[in-house]
């Protein structure tokens, strides 16, 4: 592993005319970015300080640069910010830890079952989110197995319902955003040097100080990756919460989506989007420098 | 950590392994072996990849369950034990150090599992003795490979194991520098006084380092005995094929008189010391190893044993010596090689010449042994 880090490292010193080809490559994705992400950043930015045009149309807007917008923006919506959180770190944390035994099960005890085990993490993208989500509330729903094992148990009386609760809608966004979680934590296991794990047992270190010590540090690069691309889409995630919940489980997603779509407030919808961004860039950020993988990586 | 094993403390003696034997599914890789490994000692397992010298070494580990048979550390059964309650220590082929530990955490790992006190004073010692004290707050990808090496002999004899088993330790490091470490390694190991056992394919790397070398082929032990011991007096083609070069002639057994045998080496009548004939039948493989003969013009007077009528179909200068080819009347083509310091005549190719050796150079091998025998092995990796 150290020789091929060293191996990289070293083994390009490109020419003049060889310098300018990443610039070349990179040419595509950046025009590709500057036109559909840029842009409208800059377009929404724009319509997050406008206020509406003074007995004009629904939906007319003129520029005031009212920053006041953001303040009223996120405060008729604390709510809803705070639970799209909460409901984003529930999940994220619900997938870890059912990503991380299965993500180790298929790096080292699935032998020659891998591949297809690997397909049955990635079977579930070949149908829709929505037509998922939808499933999803049928599995959960009053007909369906989870209901009815759980009335067997005695865990929930005979006219409890989950559909329509905070946790169908955290169980769906988990389910969701699960392969998201598995595959980076597989690719870290798997690329762990078996002989490392059988140095650290020659070392004295028994099964679970091994992994303790060796093996769950040396998974953090895909521990870090999973959480995030579990984290980030489930805070602005609007369709679980849409399909699977009710009015007081709703999320920052779906106040954007109705101020857009519906009520046609393009400034607030606007300014929470920033909102959203901006916190999420925080959190992130915060997270990285604590996990402090970069090393590893 | 009461019940943890104490390196330092462990009942320690001889390494006994006793029949010991490792089947994967119908390839057998270690066939029924028995050695006794003394306390102390550096002893090197050589031999060709697949030979199941590191199969062995990982029994020893507890990184492999034998498929049957035992392995004893002096009256202590270890067969069972865990591979982390063995006062056994590794430096794995590549190293396998912890790329996200420091190296003085690397070094500092055993000692920590263990519960031992004064880790900073330990490890300290042990980095100055491979002279890398230096580098303790490094990552292990900042070093060398000769340092990544040192380290992780470090991080195997701060534990003060009974046994430390080395696999292949030099193979990803360069000609030089593996010269340099096997002398270092060697004076470790007199240093700390741990029993060394030492994996290899490389026939130089075990004779410069090992006191003793056990020549493994096929899952069985071909021959034990000292570097010395096993390059003059080989007793199979194979161990004489490994280590170095040799020259096979047939020859038959015409008689005994005391610690002397006379052999009829293709009509010429030789004399061999009874004792390097490993035989017991009238066929014979005699060897004589390339560099034992001297060569002569025709007429010149020799001692010892001769051979007559052989002419010189290749010459080759190789600096330190000259590598001669000699066909001989019986059509064999023998390798000869002579010191470059005046002492061989001045030959040319298609030359007539004689060659002669002492008798107590030659060795006797059955004559039903393979002469190619280890020929491929020698040549391995």
């Amino acid at each position: 592993m150290a020789f091929a880090h060293a191996g990289t490292a070293t083994a390009s010193k490109p020419g003049r005319a060889g310098m300018r080809i990443p610039y070349l490559l990179l040419l595509p994705g950046l025009l590709w970015l500057f036109m559909f992400f840029i842009l409208p950043l800059i377009n929404l930015a724009e319509t997050s300080t406008k206020t509406a045009v003074a007995g004009g149309e629904t939906g007319s807007y003129e520029q005031t640069f009212r920053l006041q917008n953001y303040v009223d923006a996120f405060s008729e919506n604390s709510a809803q910010f705070s639970r799209s959180f909460i409901y984003a770190l529930l999940s994220t944390l619900l997938a870890l830890a059912i990503s991380y035994p299965l993500a180790y099960a298929i790096a080292f005890k699935s032998g020659k079952y891998k591949n297809i085990l690997l397909v049955l993490v990635i079977a579930p993208f070949f149908t829709s989110f929505l037509l998922r989500t939808i499933a999803w509330k049928q599995i959960l729903g009053a007909e369906g197995p989870v209901i009815s094992v759980l009335r067997t148990l005695h865990l929930i009386g005979a006219d409890t319902s989950i559909t329509a609760t905070a946790f169908a809608v955290v169980t769906g966004m988990t389910y969701n955003f699960l392969p998201f979680m598995t595959l980076p934590i597989y690719a870290s296991l798997e690329r762990i040097d078996p002989r490392l794990m059988e140095a650290s047992g020659d070392l004295y270190a028994n099964g679970l100080t091994t992994f303790r010590r060796v093996t769950f540090p040396l998974s953090m690069p895909g521990v870090v990756a999973g959480t995030l691309l579990t984290f980030i889409p489930a805070a602005g995630d609007y369709v679980n919460a849409q399909i699977l919940g009710n009015p007081t489980t709703k999320m920052i997603g779906n106040v954007i989506d109705s101020r857009f779509f519906r009520i046609v407030d393009y400034p607030t919808a606007a300014a929470l989007s920033f909102t959203l961004m901006a916190a999420i860039l925080i959190l992130v950020t915060v997270y990285i420098r604590r996990a402090g993988t970069d090393e590893l990586v | 950590m009461a019940n943890h094993p104490d390196a330092a403390a462990a009942k320690t003696g001889d390494l006994k392994l006793s029949s010991l034997t490792k089947s994967f599914g119908d390839f057998l890789a270690v066939d029924d072996l028995d050695l006794v490994i003394p306390k102390g000692s550096f002893f090197a397992l050589l031999g060709p990849s697949g030979c199941g010298k590191t199969t062995t070494l990982r029994m020893i580990a507890g990184l492999e369950e034998p498929t049957s048979g035992k392995i004893y550390l002096g009256d202590t059964d270890l067969t069972d034990t865990k591979s982390y309650r063995r006062p056994v220590n590794t430096v794995f082929q590549n190293y396998a150090l912890f790329p996200h530990l420091t190296i003085f955490e690397n070094v500092a790992f055993g000692l920590r599992r263990r519960g031992i006190k004064d880790v900073k004073e330990a490890v300290e010692k042990v980095l100055a003795l491979v002279e890398l004290a230096h580098l303790r707050d490094r990552k292990p990808t900042q070093l060398s490979g000769g340092q990544q090496q040192r380290i992780a002999v470090a991080r195997a004899i701060v534990n003060r194991p009974a046994l430390l088993l080395l696999d292949e330790p030099l193979g990803a490091l360069d000609l030089k520098l593996r010269r340099q470490m096997q002398i270092e390694l060697k004076w470790i190991q007199t240093e700390v006084g741990i029993t060394f056992v030492h994996v290899t394919h490389d026939q130089e790397e075990a004779m410069t380092m090992a006191d003793t070398i056990a020549v493994m082929n096929e899952g069985r032990i071909e021959q034990l005995g000292s570097p010395a011991d096993l390059y003059e007096n080989p007793k199979t083609a194979f161990v004489a094929n490994f280590l170095g070069q040799s020259n096979f002639i047939k020859g038959t057994l015409e008689s005994t008189s005391g610690a002397d045998q006379f052999v009829n080496l293709q009509g010429t009548r030789i004399a061999i010391p009874a004792a390097r004939n490993s035989s017991t039948h009238k066929s014979l493989l005699v060897g004589i190893r390339p560099e034992k003969f001297r060569i002569h013009n025709v007429g010149d007077s020799t001692t010892g044993n001769k051979l007559e009528g052989g002419i010189v179909t290749d010459i080759s200068f190789v600096g330190v010596s000259t590598q001669y080819q000699v066909e001989m009347p019986w059509k064999q083509e023998l390798m000869i090689f002579e010191q470059n310091d005046g002492g061989a005549p001045n030959l040319r190719k298609g030359d007539a010449v004689t060659l002669s050796w002492e008798p107590h150079f030659t060795f006797a091998l059955d004559g039903d042994e393979d002469v190619t025998s280890g020929l491929s092995g020698a040549d391995a990796e």
